[in-house]
């Protein structure tokens, strides 16, 4: 019970932000639609930067298709709800309407999620036998691929994308996963099979000799991280209510590995931050929007030429803080003294 | 049958090109161990300065000295583009882990690809003919004069390059810096300089493939250099990475199979047979057609 009381506590401060933000807990206060959907976006993002780090950051193993996933999970839930939607919400007349909502929404996320992961192992058992560069290319490629096949199956609208999605994600769902994601993340990475991963990601030879079955591990965190995409774009489709082959290409990829590498690699809540803010330039520099790009990626090649390890490197952002802390109490003694 | 054949001449003027962007990564690779991510962008800067060269040309008549200016001249704009390129991103994070090496090389390319969409706008433009156009019909099978330009020139390009390479001072001092760099700067190579010189050549190899897909497709836009560098790279991977012949063998393979996916299946499919052909070479012969297995050492 003591354990489940901070997730608790999670679930109903997300119940009333989001009845807060939608206008619905104080009647005439409500989140300005444009700002609620920055927000839901970022949100998204944090799910995706923070999956990305399982596998970039702690796995050490460099993965440029995490969007091909994302889009996995977007169209099979979309699918999904669209298609069977009706029939499941029939099928559970005694449940009050909002929850007959969750339920198809959880049922579709789920199956996305599902999907997803069955990729990511399809993906990853050949690619994740390769080191460093090839796997980025492989990986790459693969999301390309996914991308085109997708591009080609006129059940799900091809080329024109696929409209007619119902909104049933909002601030509430995109939070939960969110939060869903950073602790299944923490716990995965504190927990012994956490430091086989970063063993792997310290030295992949050292790690073979202590007696790591090396690419099982690789694929268990890149199933892992493909399954979380898949509910991120899932979610996505979702929010929007409309997907297109062209929001998946590896320029997405590229996007939600600048938010990690930013934020550091193989720190969670850097991956958290570095989203936020990622989203937040994007948007407050919408009026320079010719320049955000050339900007994002100047900042990437400082960032890893005068700080490679990312904002927060490898630590914990409360980690990060102590150490300033205590750095500047010793500096203060040595001030005085 | 002719059809075949022709679809074999379309894939050998498509494959040159990839095989000449093939061989700048192919080369890089093999200095640094580094995916050059932007070298797809140098492609399309080369393109696009063969443009703007070609319009201060015109008016007067196509000509061979024309073609030539327009071709020397967006080779030399781009080795030195490829200098600064390793000078100033690459050179501070050599001695850093690889990844942070690939990032920068990421950085590069989103930043080169965002810049020119800004200087030359984001739609596409028509490269002007630089020679006379004509079409040759042999054995059923129409050969124009661009295919012909690219098949040859290309070719000339890449028998001085194999000649610079295994002849010349500096192309010995390459390939002993791609078989060892810190024992290569031991024997007193300047390793600093060898590196930039690869980049020099690799990225006017680029250039030039630049300016033919100019004169064999008409239409060159900010982004066009992305899809072809994957591809090349694919290619580089195919023929073995870090081996000339064996890039410009990818290349042509390539080129072939995906005229042979557009001709005969779909063209939805032509970006992804690239891929597809990756990930078999990987899982089947990881070291590529002509590549030969590196041993992992502790």
């Amino acid at each position: 019970m003591k354990k489940l009381l901070p997730a608790l506590a999670v679930v109903g401060v997300l119940i009333l932000a989001n009845a807060l933000f939608g206008g619905s807990l104080i009647p005439g206060v409500a989140m300005p639609p444009y700002l609620l959907q920055v927000i839901c976006l970022a949100g998204i993002n944090i799910t995706l930067a923070v999956s990305l780090n399982l596998i970039n950051g702690f796995t050490g193993q460099f993965s440029i298709g995490h969007a091909g996933f994302m889009a996995i999970g977007a169209y099979v839930s979309a699918y999904f709800t669209v298609t069977f939607g009706d029939r499941l919400r029939s099928a559970l007349p005694f449940v009050p309407s909002v929850g007959r909502e969750s339920l198809v929404l959880l049922a579709a996320l789920s199956l996305g999620a599902i999907c997803a992961s069955i990729a990511g192992f399809v993906v990853g058992v050949p690619s994740l036998r390769l080191r460093g560069d090839y796997l980025a290319i492989v990986t790459l490629g693969f999301g390309e691929i996914i991308r085109v096949f997708i591009l080609n199956i006129d059940a799900v609208g091809g080329a024109r994308g696929y409209s007619g999605i119902p909104r049933l994600a909002n601030f509430f769902w995109i939070y939960l996963f969110a939060a869903a994601t950073i602790m299944v993340v923490s716990r995965i990475v504190r927990s012994s099979f956490g430091r086989t991963l970063i063993a792997i990601r310290e030295d992949e030879i050292a790690a073979e000799a202590m007696g790591v079955h090396t690419t099982r591990a690789k694929v268990i965190s890149f199933v892992v991280s493909s399954a979380m995409a898949g509910v991120a774009g899932g979610l996505f489709a979702h929010y929007l209510m409309y997907v297109h082959t062209n929001s998946f290409t590896f320029l997405k990829s590229f996007e939600i590995i600048i938010m990690v590498v930013i934020g550091g690699l193989g720190s969670i809540s850097g991956s958290v931050l570095g989203a936020v803010l990622y989203i937040s330039l994007t948007e407050g520099l919408r009026q320079f929007a010719q320049y955000r790009m050339i900007l994002f990626s100047l900042l990437l090649i400082v960032i890893m030429i005068v700080r490679p390890q990312g904002i927060l490197g490898h630590r914990e952002v409360v980690a990060f803080l102590k150490r300033k802390r205590s750095s500047e109490a010793t500096s203060g003694i040595r001030g005085t003294g | 049958m002719t059809t075949f054949l022709q679809q074999i001449v379309n894939g050998l003027s498509l494959g040159s090109i990839y095989a000449l962007i093939a061989l700048g990564y192919t080369m890089v690779y093999g200095v640094l161990r580094l995916i050059n991510f932007a070298h797809g962008d140098v492609y399309m800067i080369g393109a696009y300065v063969g443009y703007y060269l070609s319009r201060r040309l015109q008016g007067k008549e196509p000509s061979i000295t024309s073609a030539l200016i327009v071709m020397f001249g967006a080779m030399l704009a781009c080795a030195l583009l490829g200098i600064l390129i390793e000078r100033f991103a690459y050179r501070p994070v050599r001695r850093q882990a690889r990844l942070t090496l690939l990032i920068t090389a990421i950085g590069v390319s989103l930043f080169i690809e965002n810049t020119a969409q800004l200087i030359f706008g984001p739609d596409p433009k028509f490269f002007p003919s630089l020679a006379p156009h004509a079409d040759f019909i042999v054995a059923g099978v129409r050969l124009t004069s661009e295919q012909i330009t690219v098949i040859v020139v290309s070719f000339l390009l890449m028998v001085a390059l194999r000649l610079f390479i295994l002849k010349t001072r500096t192309g010995k001092a390459m390939r002993a810096v791609s078989f060892h760099l810190d024992a290569a700067k031991l024997m007193g190579i300047s390793t600093d300089r060898i590196i930039a010189t690869t980049f020099a050549i690799g990225s006017a190899l680029a250039a030039a493939a630049g300016v033919l897909i100019g004169m064999q497709i008409p239409k060159i836009d900010p982004l066009m250099g992305i899809l072809y560098g994957l591809k090349a790279f694919v290619a580089a991977v195919l023929g073995g990475i870090g081996n000339v012949p064996g890039a410009v063998l990818g290349g042509l393979l390539i080129g072939s199979s995906e005229v042979m996916v557009v001709g005969y299946l779909s063209s939805t499919y032509r970006d992804a047979i690239a891929f597809a052909i990756l990930i078999l070479v990987l899982i089947l012969r990881p070291q590529g057609l002509l590549g030969r297995v590196h041993k992992e050492k502790v």
